[in-house]
């Protein structure tokens, strides 16, 4: 081939790439500023949606997932009616929980040439009380059920080429006080009736009890376990081997978890399965598929968990029990609290 | 654009000269390698700004899931790239050939990702996107250093090394830019470094010269191998001392991981800290590659380590606090990859006759990495027995021992032209 030729066909590349890339661009420009997706979306009104008390009884606030000027606002349904239509409030989230009047949403601020997070606490009105930022991005949030302690993960991405080595920073904030423990991996680690210290440690998906006992992943050397924390002693002590995620019943005395579950294929190893803390008996629930999520107990005996959907991210339902079969919440959604 | 093919005279006339008199002197192959890792990093560097995001924010599943897979490959990607570089020496120089396949393997990752959905399968492609990596390296520093005359090629490997990390910079801004434009448009960040990563191809294809030897004929029954290449004095030495260097060099991460940590930086600032590195060695590599031509390759590479070893001395001694201490030892480690990186494979080249080049980089890169590697258990062992302070030391220690060590090795007879 003569130097010209190869030049023209470069050039053709190029000219044919830029364009290619150009309307890729635009069209999921278009595709952003929604309407496009088929399916019936769930009926949406804006409206005010509160973590207090409501007069209507118990809610479910979640992020919204639907394409178009909703995505990913706070948004409620009655929690006997999830299908009905959804009152969608102003902020924005990507993780996002409540308990007693104090909500937790961690959300992007999109600047011009990059992103940053930050982790704003919400009263029961939805008015910023404070806001944190973050040093990775946002994955799991949670509020102690008097609503005074608050809790957040965040992974701290590797920098390197195609970089895979994540690790996680998990955050506790007394919002009487204003104290922020800013990295439990600071704390005192027993591991299986041994002191354990180690670089490489990470503490993931606080679930509090109180206002100082919680329980959390500890991730080292290639293992998980499910840990008792306790936030004023600064101590971490693993019960159980293979947990990650942990979701304490509101009754205290159940764990829901994800279990990494050996002779699963790679790209689907998790189950969700419901640890009895008094026991240590594992019970596996109905849903068969890979979990990927931080359940939320609904009640006593029923668990709320997202999956991926066509937009994004569905709610399913599954008894705690092991019984049953898995069942629809709430299409387009992501991040549920229970309001009561 | 121009067309690096230093046998046709019309192409070097179509040639761009930014700089008066002194750019026209870089070899137009290494301006044509170095656009394909500008455009390469560009593509790769785009989809791991995006990843973790799109991961949490869309999949709605977490980056430990494939965070696993992570070491097992780190490995593999080593031995692979001694391969790259015996495969490429074969027949005569079939460096182009193996470094298109690894540059092709590493873009047929990219539209990979518009199909997978779950976290380990996305580590998947990532590691067959290193595979590519580890394959193409050795051949492309091969075809650099035979493209670069002697006496310039640490000038070579700094426009090599600094359009690299240009392209590394760029990366990420192209990513934020397509997702401003497109809200949630992640498929749109791959679908375009899907482009960006053909286009990577196309430009190895068209303009970088097939066979890179010049002069050598193939070697009659030659079938490289390793240990023919550890009986040459001068290649055994540099191995030795980078493999030495590399010992006491920590790992990117315990860096800033041992910034934020010590000099109490705001947690939101973690993220900022390896752009400080790289924009110290984008400004830096070229300047720092053609000193070193002046000065001696050897001599600049332990002048580098000398710059990190008062960067380790900084965060130990803490003599200052903040932002200003943290400015100053991002400024060093920045300096210290300015003056090592490219100068290194400059070096290296210079001790392994042609039709051995691809294997001779790659066994000095092999080194340096093994050295690393063993660094980062140790410190990993030192900071959980005695805490991040002991590990700085015992590492500042070994460094300026093998700082020192490295200075006295006996010059070997070919040392750079003085």
């Amino acid at each position: 081939m003569t130097p010209r030729r190869r030049l023209a066909l470069l050039l053709t590349a190029v000219a044919v790439l830029v364009a290619a890339g150009t309307w890729t661009v635009l069209h999921a420009a278009a595709e952003a500023r929604g309407g496009h997706r088929t399916g019936a979306a769930p009926p949406a009104r804006t409206g005010t949606v509160t973590l207090g008390p409501h007069p209507d009884g118990a809610r479910l606030v979640f992020r919204s997932m639907t394409w178009g000027p909703q995505r990913d606002r706070l948004a409620a349904v009655p929690l006997d009616a999830p299908g009905s239509t959804r009152t969608v409030a102003a902020p924005v989230c990507l993780r996002f929980h409540a308990a007693a009047g104090t909500g937790i949403c961690l959300q992007a601020v999109h600047g011009v040439l990059e992103d940053h997070y930050r982790a704003v606490v919400l009263d029961a009105d939805l008015n910023e009380q404070r806001h944190y930022d973050l040093a990775g991005i946002p994955t799991r949030a949670r509020v102690s059920p008097s609503g005074r302690l608050v809790a957040w993960t965040v992974f701290v991405g590797g920098d390197s080429y195609a970089g895979t080595d994540f690790s996680t920073r998990t955050t506790i904030l007394d919002t009487r006080t204003w104290t922020v423990q800013d990295n439990l991996e600071t704390y005192t680690v027993t591991l299986e009736g041994h002191p354990y210290r180690a670089a490489d440690t990470n503490v993931w998906g606080v679930t509090f009890a109180d206002d100082r006992h919680f329980y959390a992943t500890l991730a080292g050397g290639g293992r998980t376990w499910l840990v008792a924390g306790d936030a004023v002693g600064h101590t971490l002590t693993t019960l159980h081997g293979n947990v990650e995620c942990p979701s304490l019943s509101p009754d205290g005395t159940r764990i829901a978890y994800k279990k990494r579950v050996p002779g699963l294929p790679d790209d689907a190893p998790w189950r969700l399965y419901v640890l009895d803390l008094a026991t240590l008996a594992e019970t596996p629930t109905a849903e068969e598929r890979t979990m990927d999520d931080q359940a939320l107990w609904l009640d006593d005996r029923t668990l709320a968990y997202a999956l991926p959907g066509d937009e994004g991210s569905d709610l399913w339902r599954v008894p705690a029990d092991g019984t049953g079969s898995p069942a629809l919440l709430a299409a387009a959604a992501l991040a549920p609290a229970v309001v009561r | 654009m121009y067309i690096a093919d230093s046998r046709l005279p019309a192409a070097s006339a179509a040639a761009p000269a930014p700089g008066p008199g002194r750019s026209a002197r870089i070899a137009p192959t290494v301006l044509a390698l170095g656009t394909v890792s500008l455009i390469t990093d560009v593509s790769s560097e785009m989809v791991t700004a995006v990843l973790p995001l799109y991961l949490v924010t869309v999949l709605g599943v977490s980056p430990l899931g494939f965070g696993l897979l992570d070491g097992v490959f780190n490995g593999a990607s080593a031995t692979l790239r001694m391969l790259g570089g015996l495969l490429g020496d074969r027949g005569g120089g079939r460096h182009k050939a193996v470094a298109t396949v690894g540059y092709g393997l590493s873009a047929l990752c990219r539209p990979a990702l518009l199909l997978v959905r779950t976290a380990p399968l996305i580590g998947l492609v990532l590691a067959v996107d290193r595979v590519g990596k580890g394959l193409r390296t050795a051949p492309r520093d091969a075809m650099i250093s035979l493209a670069a005359p002697p006496e310039r090629r640490g000038r070579a490997f700094g426009v090599h090394r600094a359009m690299d990390t240009a392209g590394a910079l760029t990366g990420p801004l192209l990513a934020f830019l397509v997702l401003r434009s497109a809200p949630g448009g992640y498929h749109a960040v791959f679908t375009v470094s899907s482009y960006v990563a053909a286009l990577g191809v196309l430009v190895l294809v068209l303009l970088v010269p097939g066979r890179s030897l010049r002069s050598a004929p193939p070697v009659p029954g030659g079938r490289p191998r390793p240990g023919e290449l550890l009986r040459l004095p001068a290649l055994r030495r540099i191995t030795g001392c980078a493999t030495l260097l590399g010992l006491a060099t920590v790992s990117d991460s315990f860096v800033y991981l041992l910034l934020q940590r010590r000099l109490e930086l705001p947690t939101a600032w973690f993220p900022l800290l390896p752009l400080g590195t790289a924009g110290v060695y984008l400004l830096l590599a070229v300047p720092f590659g053609a000193i070193a031509d002046r000065i001696g390759r050897r001599r600049m590479f332990v002048l580098g380590h000398v710059a990190l070893l008062a960067g380790y001395g900084l965060l130990l001694a803490r003599p200052g606090s903040g932002a200003p201490l943290a400015a100053a030892v991002l400024v060093l480690h920045g300096l210290f990859y300015a003056a090592t990186d490219g100068v290194l494979a400059a070096a290296a080249a210079e001790a392994v006759p042609e039709r051995r080049r691809g294997a001779g980089l790659a066994l000095v890169g092999t080194g340096q990495a093994a050295g690393r590697f063993a660094c980062s258990v140790a410190v990993g062992a030192l900071w959980t027995r005695w805490g991040d302070t002991v590990a700085l030391a015992v590492m500042t220690a070994v460094l300026a021992a093998a700082v020192a060590a490295a200075a006295h090795l006996p010059a070997p007879a070919k040392e750079g032209p003085a």
